[in-house]
């Protein structure tokens, strides 16, 4: 275990962006995102949480694959280059970094998403437990610890510092890079801070939250329920839940027109947009309701069918503060369950 | 509150209307959903009216005007405008509609309260809403005045005025104390390089999830050019800086002499974009250059950009 203090901390990212790039909720406009850090950069770790997750750094919002380009008659085709460099995200929460792990059994099964897989591979994730959690955290209803969070290097804030804690070879491997800002202490603070956390866990509303009848077994039981055509009425049909929730990661590939090629991107989709999985024999979902639905058995039931039980939601509540008109999961597992259905 | 159902009930029992559009309970005091409610029992058990209420239930009208029968829905005053707006965009049927104009004390944004961990909010409630909200938290109480927690719309209230409705049910409060302009001419005052800068922050923490467009009561063209896959205007996200802001300046135009400054675009924004500057810019300019017009205020009145006048303005000459 090691610390650095919280007055230091600017000291410590300089020197971390000074090996390679940066990420970090940043303050930009009044909102805090995931964003590269540049010394003049309003960094904010204090936000619990970021509006868009940490997935944004490993899975972008709009990608370039590869584009055509037309010069003298001529087509040349040049393909993305992949990450190359290592990099460092810093400051995600425990729901974040679990999210990854989402994403991996997505990306990386195969056939493995080499765009992912390269980010992946040079990403060094510090995460940060969280000291306040909030009202819509449910992220222990999946099995996480939001008091001690996974990642390369997990840290904490209490008192005056940070506490450091390398957790895997990438982690030791930034740790050493930095160890002239570390000072080596021992568990205590930590122990203490996870205890308080915990304290604070046992009060969150959501405590209770269960996902009995959740599962592969959900996609028989509950698909044919008629409260998806009670729940879906106020849905606006946008894509909030999709594009701030750290595990969708259902994505198009969109074709743009430069004039003189064309440049192939892939773009995050969202299920609740009328042209998803569009076809040309049409849609398979033609109305609201069913994409609705399709959103969460594909968190509660299809995905953990497809992947050993695992959710494809981690609790981190973005969707339950975010949803225009507050509809969210926790309404729909809370739903069910007063149904006993 | 009581009144409300109480009313609303005796509409769904006579057989005059034969659904409720209002608002249903949520989880706690704040996640209020708009909802259409078809038996009194659910009524009862599940209608709430209070200052998180802010949901502008008018474009559900849309939908609700297809369907057999009448459908009873709550506007507070402000709404009313946008349903104004609608019935003359033939958008809605006004026959379809039994419209209880329902007073309003200013609404309220979870967001807007400064408080971590919040577990309740006392004080929100209508008609008795009081001045200072009892925030409970996790991490202990807090008060706030109501005031602050209001939406940006409510501190330029449009007066307490139902445009259209059957009955009227409970007071309002205009609670109008902020210039509507006032924003705008700070953004025209700045030189072209700050406001490219301002819009550049704001707009590029767009996530292109279009809840400003699919709340927007007017937005509701049957397929948006931004969701055909038939142009090259199909938009998933903003693959160049440009983009992000071609999207919001292309719908600030097409709502242009329509929107009536509703406030649901500012309201539902994820990344908190004051998306209404946008709007308010146009109505600025068209009050200027056309005459004082608020879209919404009735059914009859010329639409300054629909409609052709040998005195009109022509502001790309004048500029010349």
């Amino acid at each position: 275990m090691y610390r650095i203090a919280k007055t230091d901390i600017p000291s410590l990212l300089a020197a971390i962006a000074a090996k390679g790039d940066l990420y970090l909720p940043v303050n930009t406009a009044g909102k805090t995102n995931f964003d590269a850090w540049s010394e003049d950069a309003n960094v904010d770790l204090d936000t619990l949480k970021t509006v868009r997750s940490g997935k944004d750094i490993f899975f972008p919002q709009s990608e370039n694959l590869y584009s055509c380009n037309r010069t003298d008659g001529k087509l040349s085709v040049t393909a993305a280059e992949l990450e190359d460099k290592d990099f460092v995200v810093f400051g995600m929460k425990a729901c974040d970094v679990r999210g990854l792990a989402v994403l991996d059994q997505v990306f990386l099964s195969d056939p493995v998403d080499s765009y992912y897989a390269a980010r992946r591979e040079h990403g060094t994730i510090v995460s940060l437990a969280c000291s306040k959690p909030d009202t819509s955290c449910f992220c222990h209803a999946f099995g996480i610890d939001c008091a001690n969070p996974e990642g390369d290097v997990a840290t904490w804030f209490a008192g005056e510092y940070l506490y450091w804690l390398p957790k895997t070879e990438k982690g030791e491997a930034l740790t050493a890079a930095v160890s002239s800002l570390l000072e080596s202490t021992d568990e205590k603070a930590v122990e203490e801070a996870k205890a308080s956390i915990r304290a604070i866990q046992e009060k969150l509303p959501l405590k209770d939250l269960s996902l009995d009848g959740w599962g592969a077994e959900a996609a028989k039981t509950k698909f044919d329920s008629p409260l998806w055509e009670q729940l879906y009425k106020p849905c606006l049909a946008c894509g909030t839940c999709t594009f701030v929730c750290p595990t969708c990661q259902c994505y198009d590939i969109k074709d743009y027109n430069t004039g003189s090629g064309v440049q192939r991107l892939r773009c995050w989709d969202s299920c609740m947009y009328s042209d998803f999985t569009m076809m040309a024999h049409g849609n398979n979902r033609t109305s609201q309701m069913q994409r609705f639905r399709q959103r969460f058995m594909h968190k509660l039931a299809y995905f953990p069918a497809n992947n050993g039980g695992m959710f494809s939601c981690v609790g981190c509540g973005r969707c339950v503060d975010k949803c225009p008109t507050h509809l969210n999961i926790v309404k729909v597992i809370k739903a069910f369950e007063k149904e006993g259905k | 509150m009581q009144e409300l159902i109480h009313r609303a009930k005796s509409l769904l029992e006579s057989g005059e209307v034969v659904r409720v559009l209002g608002w249903r309970k949520g989880e706690n005091d704040w996640d209020v959903e708009p909802a259409f409610f078809a038996t009194t029992e659910d009524l009862e058990a599940n209608f709430i009216y209070n200052g998180f209420c802010g949901a502008n239930l008018s474009k559900y009208m849309i939908e609700a005007s297809k369907l057999d029968g009448k459908t009873l829905v709550f506007l507070k005053p402000c709404d009313s405008y946008s349903f104004n707006q609608l019935i003359k965009e033939h958008r809605i049927n006004r026959e379809k509609a039994y419209i209880i104009g329902v007073g309003c004390k200013g609404k309220l944004k979870i967001e807007n309260i400064d408080a971590e961990g919040i577990l309740s909010v006392d004080g929100a409630g209508y008609p008795d809403c009081s001045e200072t909200l009892t925030v409970h938290t996790l991490y202990g109480d807090k008060e706030i005045a109501y005031k602050d927690a209001m939406l940006e719309r409510c501190h330029v209230c449009k007066g307490k005025e139902h445009k259209i409705y059957d009955e009227l049910l409970g007071d309002s409060i205009d609670t109008c104390d902020a210039d509507r302009f006032a924003e705008i001419a700070k953004i025209e005052a700045m030189s072209p390089e700050e406001k490219f800068a301002f819009f550049q922050a704001e707009l590029s923490k767009c996530i292109r999830c279009n809840a400003c467009r699919n709340v927007c009561p007017a937005c509701s063209c049957r397929k948006c050019v931004f969701d055909s896959t038939k142009f090259d205007s199909a938009q998933k996200a903003n693959t160049t800086s440009f983009e992000e802001k071609m999207f919001h300046i292309i719908r600030a135009f097409h709502v242009a002499g329509r929107c009536t400054d509703c406030g649901e675009c500012s309201r539902v924004c994820p990344q908190g974009i004051p998306l209404h500057l946008f709007n308010r810019k146009f109505i600025k300019d068209i009050n200027s250059l056309y005459g004082e017009y608020q879209a919404g205020a009735d059914i009859d009145a010329a639409a300054p950009l629909t409609s052709f006048r040998a005195d009109d303005a022509e502001p790309g000459v004048g500029r010349g």
